[in-house]
């Protein structure tokens, strides 16, 4: 059982610490231009964050204990092909969500 | 041609977020079922989503809360997952930062992954749109996207534990980060980013708390920069 009083304090800190976190350069910085070397490091956050976060997910998925799937890597195949061919985020998400749904049935 | 009125603007972006209800839906629902499972009654369930109102830290903060860990521990390994928000914030600085402070700490609550990467792009892609038509359009972009968070992480709660494991819902986010991912690759640059970070992600996993996560994005970012600079992008 969570303990109320963590549970509170965990969700009042993270809330302030990520709000900080959006706010610090929108708020603090406002209009001031960025140095060039900044924006370009800047212009590749999403497609390095989000593969960074997406992989350990992919290879050792947390509904396995961490143990490989191939259902899960194909699922994440289908989606990352279908998104990349089509640049269609939606399309990609319903044939990844496809092909996960038939080979877990498809498998087990 | 009269000057498009700023609710065009605001239903541009609502149009432009609007895909994002379907990745929305599954996710939030997902939060509300796993909070229900841990024991958490609906206006927990409902404050996190509203507080907080970043997926993935979410779910690292509820996982680790189950787990025991201390309370500094999951702090700091949630603020760690959302470290790519200050990235966030400085990315959409140069489009929204003229905006006065109110709206700015407005738009600060709203940056999440797919507001973000959805207004970042527009404002990319149409750099000839004024400071209020990008807000509007902004504000656009999240009305798909936060308020059904909340509603879905509610509705979670409420399904409670009726929802079997074995509906994979456990990866609708790699799916969704996934299927953003993909379109994003528009250069050999942004190619390269992905790849090392993904590398660094699988050789850094060691690093506990998250931060091997961090280090690995950072890598990608600065080998993306460095590509862009000698192919004088």
């Amino acid at each position: 059982m969570i303990d109320r009083l963590d549970l509170w304090v965990v969700i009042i800190g993270l809330g302030l610490g990520s709000f900080g976190l959006r706010f610090v350069f929108l708020g603090l910085v406002g209009d001031r231009p960025l140095p060039a070397w900044l924006s370009r490091h800047l212009r590749y956050t999403a497609v390095a964050v989000m593969p960074a976060i997406v992989t350990p997910l992919v290879i050792w998925p947390n509904a396995t204990d961490g143990q490989t799937d191939p259902a899960r890597l194909l699922a994440a195949a289908v989606t990352l092909g279908v998104g990349y061919v089509t640049k269609n985020v939606i399309l990609a998400i319903l044939t990844g969500a496809v092909t996960l749904a038939a080979s877990i049935y498809g498998l087990g | 041609m009269p000057a498009p009125s700023l609710s065009s603007f605001y239903w541009q972006g609502l149009r432009a977020g609007a895909p994002f209800f379907l990745v929305i839906g599954p996710f939030g629902l997902l939060f509300g079922v796993l909070a229900a499972e841990a024991g958490l009654n609906l206006f927990e369930t409902l404050s996190f989503s509203v507080v907080v109102i970043a997926g993935a830290a979410q779910f690292t903060a509820l996982q680790l809360l189950q787990d025991q860990a201390p309370t500094l521990v999951v702090l700091a390994s949630a603020l760690a997952v959302n470290l790519r928000m200050a990235m966030y914030s400085a990315s959409i600085t140069p489009h929204l930062g003229g905006l006065p402070l109110w709206k700015r700490a407005i738009a600060a609550y709203f940056l999440v992954d797919q507001t973000y990467a959805t207004a970042s792009i527009a404002f990319e892609r149409r750099p000839e749109m004024t400071l209020s038509q990008k807000f509007a359009f902004f504000m656009g972009v999240m009305t798909p996207i936060c308020p059904p968070w909340y509603a879905f992480s509610l509705l979670g709660a409420l399904v409670g534990e009726s929802i079997p494991p074995e509906y994979g819902l456990d990866f609708a986010l790699p799916i969704a980060f996934l299927a953003m991912i993909a379109p994003a690759l528009r250069s050999g640059a942004h190619v390269v980013a992905a790849l090392v970070a993904t590398l660094g992600a699988l050789l850094l996993a060691f690093i506990p708390y998250n931060l091997g996560v961090l280090l690995a994005a950072l890598c990608g970012m600065m080998a993306g920069a460095e590509t862009e600079r000698r192919m004088g992008a």
